[in-house]
């Protein structure tokens, strides 16, 4: 090994080390039987039972749950759209206008974002009593807005490199737009679809500041919940969660990463079938 | 797009426009609203400010009643002006410490062979799916006082009383780079990763030592991915609030923090709109930088 290389591998190793020491740390101390995270007491499950009793965190976490998905979802379809528009519709009026918008809120500080979808809630209520109050629906939306602008990022990038001879080519056999969009286009962009609202979910179910802006009583998301445990000190039952989502973080990544190499290997395969011409 | 002129066109506008309204509804105007909330005075009311236009008997036009007034005020009291400073200080140096930490990261993982590469990588992308408020908490488990850290120096007997590590500007220097890691090394790989090797060789056969090889050659060469890690460091990092509030002191300004006390802690709108505005203004530069930044095109 020359010098050069092993130079380059400590280096490296600081910054790998810097992102799992804490999360090792983490995950071995919510199986600590102490209290005191200083101490410890020998090896317990007893902070995830104390987790999964504690009808606060579950209640919490439900609520994330249902904003993620709900907003991962919408987010995705305006997404969509937008990324189609951003990517496939050339010029046409105020598209500097949709183009900034579409990304801004990518880049946007969170505490200004949740501010001004907060006074836009409370300007709306005053004016057309809608939406009545802020709790679920005021979130996903906010959720939405930025999910939104993720998603037309990953979808534009992956029809710009989209072979639109396919799409020509149903043209030519007579298909018809929305039918060509559904048939064609869509399939062909679906892994972006997908790891779009995989984004948008983590995303969602990871936002404190804008949550806590337009959020109201009895709404309170799990990193809500979560901040305001912290805030009091370091409890054990949050190492417990925070292991749990990284293990299915984990496993969702690695499982991800599998499915992408088989799929890459069987596209491999068909091309070399059909360079032999026995398709 | 297509030949059938009438029907697609209604389709080509329902496109265009249901992502249209839904911005122009949940995006612009809320900034509109903010524009305007900072030009009023804050009062006791419900909400919290008075009216930037008011409607007399004599006049049907309205007359305009808003004023700089906040603006003034985040010029007098030299509490925000520092804060802003601060803010952008902080998020320099910590995207100053990102690239340094990412840029071997990413170097390595350029040059590893395509298996190592899909591991490493995976491991870089990991922590920035999970909740970065539950990084953060493990963060705090290892710096506080009588955390692991703490712990394990003082059984050393490398000190005799725990150090003071949270609360400090290095906890949020350090909270800083651990969130923003990944942002950081992604751009850089890919801009790695496209570097012609035959260029590094070129660069060899000519004499160049090592180190002079990519400070001539590579270093230049990923300029791009270094502007736009740099940026997707420093834009999220100005405006932060989870990790001063976290692990800075309560004395250490930021001004994501003064913004959130200013409206949940004073209740005064007007103010915190104007530091939201002021902010922005700050980050305009930034923001174009990125839009035209060439490594970012069909990433992120």
């Amino acid at each position: 090994m020359t010098r050069g290389r092993l130079f380059l591998l400590l280096t490296a190793a600081v910054g790998f080390l810097l992102l799992y020491v804490p999360l090792l740390i983490l995950v071995i101390y919510s199986f600590n039987a102490s209290r005191l995270v200083s101490v410890w007491g020998g090896w317990s499950t007893q902070w995830y039972v104390e987790l999964f009793r504690n009808q606060a965190v579950l209640n919490a976490a439900w609520i994330s749950i249902q904003v993620a998905v709900i907003s991962a979802t919408l987010g995705t379809a305006l997404g969509t759209l937008a990324g189609f528009v951003l990517s496939r519709f050339g010029r046409f009026r105020f598209r500097l206008l949709f183009t900034g918008m579409a990304t801004a809120p990518i880049v946007m500080p969170e505490v200004v974002t949740g501010l001004s979808l907060l006074l836009l809630f409370i300007s709306m209520e005053q004016i057309i009593g809608w939406p009545s109050g802020r709790g679920l629906l005021t979130i996903i939306i906010a959720h939405s807005t930025f999910c939104l602008a993720y998603v037309a990022v990953v979808v534009q990038a992956r029809l710009t490199d989209f072979d639109r001879s396919i799409e020509e080519a149903a043209q030519d056999l007579g298909g018809r737009q929305p039918w060509i969009f559904f048939q064609i286009t869509l399939p062909v962009i679906a892994p972006a679809l997908i790891s779009g609202w995989l984004l948008s979910f983590t995303l969602s179910f990871d936002d404190l500041v804008i949550a806590s802006f337009v959020s109201g009583p009895g709404a309170s998301t799990l990193p809500m919940l979560i901040f305001s445990k912290v805030r009091l000190g370091v409890s054990p039952d949050v190492n417990a969660l925070g292991t749990l989502i990284m293990a299915v973080v984990a496993l969702g990544v690695v499982l991800g990463a599998w499915q992408m190499r088989r799929a890459e290997r069987m596209r491999r395969r068909d091309e070399q079938r059909a360079m032999r011409g026995d398709a | 797009m297509s030949d059938t002129p009438g029907r697609s066109r209604i389709g080509k506008r329902l496109v265009i426009g249901i992502p249209m309204v839904w911005l122009l509804l949940f995006f612009l105007i809320p900034f509109a609203i903010v524009l305007k909330v900072s030009l009023s005075e804050g009062m006791i009311a419900q909400p919290p400010y008075g009216p930037i236009l008011e409607w007399s008997e004599d006049s049907w036009l309205p007359a305009y009643v808003g004023s700089l007034f906040n603006y003034e005020w985040l010029l007098d009291d030299p509490l925000y002006i520092t804060a802003y400073l601060n803010s952008i200080w902080m998020a320099l140096v910590s995207t100053f410490f990102c690239l340094v930490i990412a840029y071997p990261m990413a170097y390595l993982i350029a040059r590893s062979s395509p298996s190592t590469r899909t591991t490493l990588l995976m491991l870089v992308v990991l922590p920035f799916w999970t909740s970065s408020l539950l990084r953060i908490y493990a963060l705090l488990g290892l710096l506080s006082p009588n955390g692991y850290i703490n712990t394990v120096l003082q059984w050393l007997g490398v000190i005799d009383a725990p150090l003071q590590m949270l609360q400090t500007d290095f906890a949020v220097y350090l909270g800083i780079v651990f969130t923003y890691l990944p942002l950081m090394v992604l751009p850089l790989y890919a801009t790695l990763e496209k570097l012609d090797e035959s260029l590094l060789e070129a660069s060899a056969d000519l004499g160049a030592s090592g180190f002079g090889t990519f400070w001539q050659v590579t270093l230049p060469l990923s300029g791009p991915g270094i502007a736009a890690g740099c940026l997707l460091v420093f834009i999220p990092a100005v405006g932060e609030y989870v990790i001063p509030a976290l692990m800075g002191g309560p004395d250490q300004l930021m001004i994501g923090k003064v913004l959130y006390t200013e409206f949940f802690g004073n209740r005064d709108w007007p103010v915190a709109s104007a530091v939201a505005i002021a902010m922005l203004a700050f980050l305009v530069i930034p923001f174009m930088m990125l839009r035209n930044s060439s490594a970012l095109r069909g990433e992120v």
